[in-house]
């Protein structure tokens, strides 16, 4: 099981700020290992923001996403208390979903 | 419902019978959204070809899009730090494009109704590059890019 994501979500005016972190190698495809074999691909492919069960934000990745991918966005609403929940899919079908608390 | 699904999808198959299916409340949204991978744009070797896959091949420049807490030199491209505003009405998507990664397209990142058009993430860079960033919005296609210099790659081995 992936390590859980770190999610901060704040109010910012009318907006809510969601910044997320995410633990996950994103193997490239590109790299060799000491005996000169490609490492395949390994990314997370899909990630899935809702607010209160409707999505905010979807985003479809690639492999040029850094490692221990980072993600920053705002919304329009959203108080303190509302239930954010972010799922991230990868190439090999492993999935994560994490929630927090609008703070 | 699982099955129910899967029997649907085998039998129709259909893009529209989705959808309908989606409108109707049959189906959340968010299983659908988890399981869209553009592939073909993602696997693209080139960025016109990356483009013209995205369905951007013809996209006018624009000044309302903004780089925002991007470097002009990234000091080691395994971690590059990429900010997009766009202030241009009804921004439906942005997706970021390296030219000279060996996959150009990076992210895609589709903004519901509600969501402000401003992301920020952090990509990996092989080489000193242009990046672009591809906003789509009320149907139309958008770019601006920003050269970013690269001092230490990000995908050596």
């Amino acid at each position: 099981m992936p390590d859980p994501m770190k999610i901060r979500a704040t109010v910012v005016g009318d907006s809510t700020e969601v910044r997320v972190l995410m633990s996950h190698e994103m193997e490239t495809g590109q790299r060799k290992d000491a005996q000169g074999n490609v490492i395949p691909a390994w990314f997370i492919q899909n990630v899935v923001v809702a607010h209160k069960g409707r999505p905010v934000l979807n985003a479809q990745w690639g492999t040029a996403i850094a490692k221990n991918p980072f993600l920053s966005f705002k919304f329009k609403g959203g108080a303190k208390g509302d239930k954010i929940e972010i799922t991230w899919v990868d190439n090999r079908g492993e999935k994560r979903t994490d929630e927090t608390a609008i703070g | 419902m699982q099955n129910m699904r899967r029997k649907v999808l085998k039998a129709g198959g259909g893009v529209a019978l989705y959808a309908l299916l989606v409108a109707a409340g049959w189906l959340k949204p968010g299983d659908a959204a988890a399981q869209s991978w553009n592939k073909s744009a993602f696997e693209a070797k080139t960025l016109d070809e990356a483009l013209k896959v995205f369905g951007g091949g013809s996209s006018a420049q624009s000044k309302d899009i903004v780089f925002v807490s991007t470097p002009d030199i990234a000091e080691n491209g395994a971690v590059v730090p990429i900010g997009i505003t766009s202030s241009i009405p009804k921004t439906e998507a942005i997706a970021i494009l390296i030219e000279k990664n060996p996959n150009p397209l990076a992210a895609i990142f589709e903004i519901p109704p509600g969501t402000e058009p401003a992301i920020g993430t952090r990509v990996k860079m092989a080489q000193t590059s242009n990046v672009y960033a591809l906003v789509k919005a009320d149907g139309k296609y958008y770019v601006a890019s920003k050269e970013i210099k690269v001092t230490l790659g990000g995908c050596g081995g």
